[in-house]
């Protein structure tokens, strides 16, 4: 089973996690821009995390065999932070590098002024940028901060059909689906979403454009939840090309309506150079 | 790699290798980059600016580094804008910045980049900081740690330039060098081969390096008898964390928790 896990924050996990995931059939992430827990206080706090997610992060991931690329974009939470809103003026410089796929996560946290501001204007520069975005929907006040979402995309120049809308639920589904999006699924312990449940919306809604991710970060997440999607797909008589649709080739097609996926682990850039990590000098 | 090739094979090479769109996109952006006004910083971001960025999707990762030299030449890159795109530069640009110094500074103002490179624990990084601008412009301090460095994290020392020049008769490298081996051998752990490659170097006698070397032959015999004159405890406090087993590929990696 190969599996590109579509939304993961792998900053936040550990050597043995890469390896765990290698080892499931995990073999490209994208590691969407999003708040640390602790809130930042400066634009700078963000340029070194941005950078980190272009140089280190796809680095660490190659030495065990995983493509990293990256979104990039002020979170929605941050975005209510005047000391942080500087850094939508630097996005556009970011926003051209070769490794970012999307612009993301953008979208509604508690559905403020400030938040209205900096969706719209991101999805302008991902416009701008010919990128597709991942935008998050709210946890609080779900099916509403969807509707808002949906409407302030329809105003903005990004057609519905390069954005990417995650955290969906039973709830939700349908108007996403509905409007075109792609749809995205985050499986978690306890919460969101489980197994079981994204096994039910696949048989209902079927597997077109639908997304699933662990969305592991810092919090209580498993980074191998992609995989057990899969494996309860599989018990429930979904077909392994079924599988591969939802876990492989729909993150590619989305991601890949930046132009930008490289998913040759050989050809990045830690091994290019790391033919000498790959002799083991230790 | 110790030698950078001359701009004109680079060009030729990149012409043969890229398809006709990527090798079209070169020429526009090589033809910007070499009208382009000196920025005053202030501003929109230069237009080759955007391109040196794009270089890795427009032709290829494999060509991307190239094809940056390339364009901080034709764009005859200052030391101010060089340490401007290794600051706001992915990894990949940083390398490929690291690359041009010693083309494009004939002197030092550039080997804070160097000094920045050699901090991180991103193996393309290192091998890129101790190209020939390195070479020529580290003090013998900062030289000898960023070949250990190598050492360390698994860098080829055949990306170490001017190696063997700057190797013979180092006496100081010799003992950091048998003290590595030491400290690797008393934790039952192997030593790197290229440590005796480097140390081989630093013995060269009086008779084949005299014209160059000032300082007398090595003492080394340390590292064939183990601990026999070690001066510190061993400690395993400096020690690399194990690399992790073989479920992945490249897991026998060297550690980048190596600090
Ligand atoms: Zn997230």
């Amino acid at each position: 089973m190969r599996i590109f896990d579509p939304h993961i924050h792998m900053t936040s996990r550990t050597t043995d996690d890469y390896e765990a995931m290698y080892a499931a059939g995990v073999r490209a992430v994208v590691e969407p821009a999003f708040w640390l827990g602790q809130p930042r206080t400066s634009p700078s706090s963000f340029y070194d995390y941005f950078d980190s997610l272009l140089g280190w992060e796809p680095f660490r991931a190659a030495q065990y065999g995983i493509a990293h690329h990256c979104t990039i974009a002020l979170n929605p939470k941050e975005a209510n932070d005047p000391r942080c809103t500087p850094v939508l003026d630097q996005l556009p410089r970011y926003l051209v590098k070769d490794n970012v796929v999307a612009v993301g996560e953008i979208g509604y946290d508690s559905m403020t002024p400030a938040e209205d501001t900096a969706l719209a204007a991101q999805l302008q520069m991902a416009a701008d940028a010919e990128l597709p975005a991942l935008v998050h929907t709210p946890h609080r006040d779900k099916l509403a901060g969807l509707h808002r979402t949906i409407d302030v995309v329809r105003e903005s120049a990004l057609p519905l059909d390069r954005v990417l809308l995650d955290h969906l639920n039973e709830t939700t589904v349908k108007d996403a689906k509905d409007a075109g999006c792609w749809l995205g699924f985050s499986v978690y312990p306890d919460t969101k979403m489980d197994e079981d449940r994204m096994v039910a919306l696949l048989k209902e809604y079927g597997p077109e454009k639908v997304l699933v991710n662990s969305a592991a970060d810092w919090g209580k997440s498993d980074p191998l939840k992609t995989r057990k999607v899969g494996d309860a797909m599989l018990a429930a008589d979904f077909t392994e090309d079924q599988v591969d649709q939802v876990l492989w080739r729909n993150p590619l097609a989305f991601y890949g309506l930046s132009g930008r996926l490289d998913l040759d682990v050989a050809d990045t850039d830690a091994t290019h150079e790391g033919n000498s990590i790959l002799r083991g000098g230790e | 790699m110790t030698r950078t090739p001359s701009l004109a094979a680079l060009r030729a090479g990149l012409e043969t290798a890229l398809d006709p769109d990527a090798r079209a996109w070169l020429d526009q952006s090589l033809t910007e980059a070499a009208d382009h006004k000196a920025d005053s910083g202030q501003g929109p971001v230069p237009t080759w600016e955007l391109r040196f960025a794009q270089a890795g999707r427009r032709c290829g990762p494999e060509h991307a580094d190239d094809a940056r030299l390339l364009l901080l030449h034709a764009a005859r890159a200052d030391t101010a804008t060089l340490t401007r795109l290794y600051e706001q530069g992915t990894a990949a640009e940083r390398r490929a910045v690291l690359r041009t110094l010693d083309h494009l500074v004939p002197g030092p103002e550039a080997l804070g980049l160097t000094e920045d490179a050699l901090r991180t624990n991103d193996t393309s990084l290192v091998a890129a900081a101790v190209g020939p601008y390195g070479a020529e412009h580290l003090g013998a301090h900062a030289w000898r740690h960023a070949v250990l460095k190598c050492l360390f994290t698994g860098v080829s020392v055949d990306e170490v330039a001017a190696l063997a020049d700057r190797a013979r008769g180092d006496a100081e490298l010799a003992r950091m060098l048998g003290d590595f081996a030491r400290e690797r051998t008393a934790a039952g752990r192997p030593v790197p081969a290229d440590l005796q490659r480097v140390l081989a170097l630093t013995e060269v006698s009086a008779e084949t390096s005299a014209e160059t070397c000032t300082e007398t032959s090595v003492e080394t015999s340390a590292v064939e008898a183990p601990g026999a004159s070690s001066t510190e405890p061993l400690t395993r406090a400096g020690a690399p964390t194990e690399p992790p087993s073989e479920a992945a590929p490249a897991a026998s990696a060297a550690s980048p928790q190596e600090s």
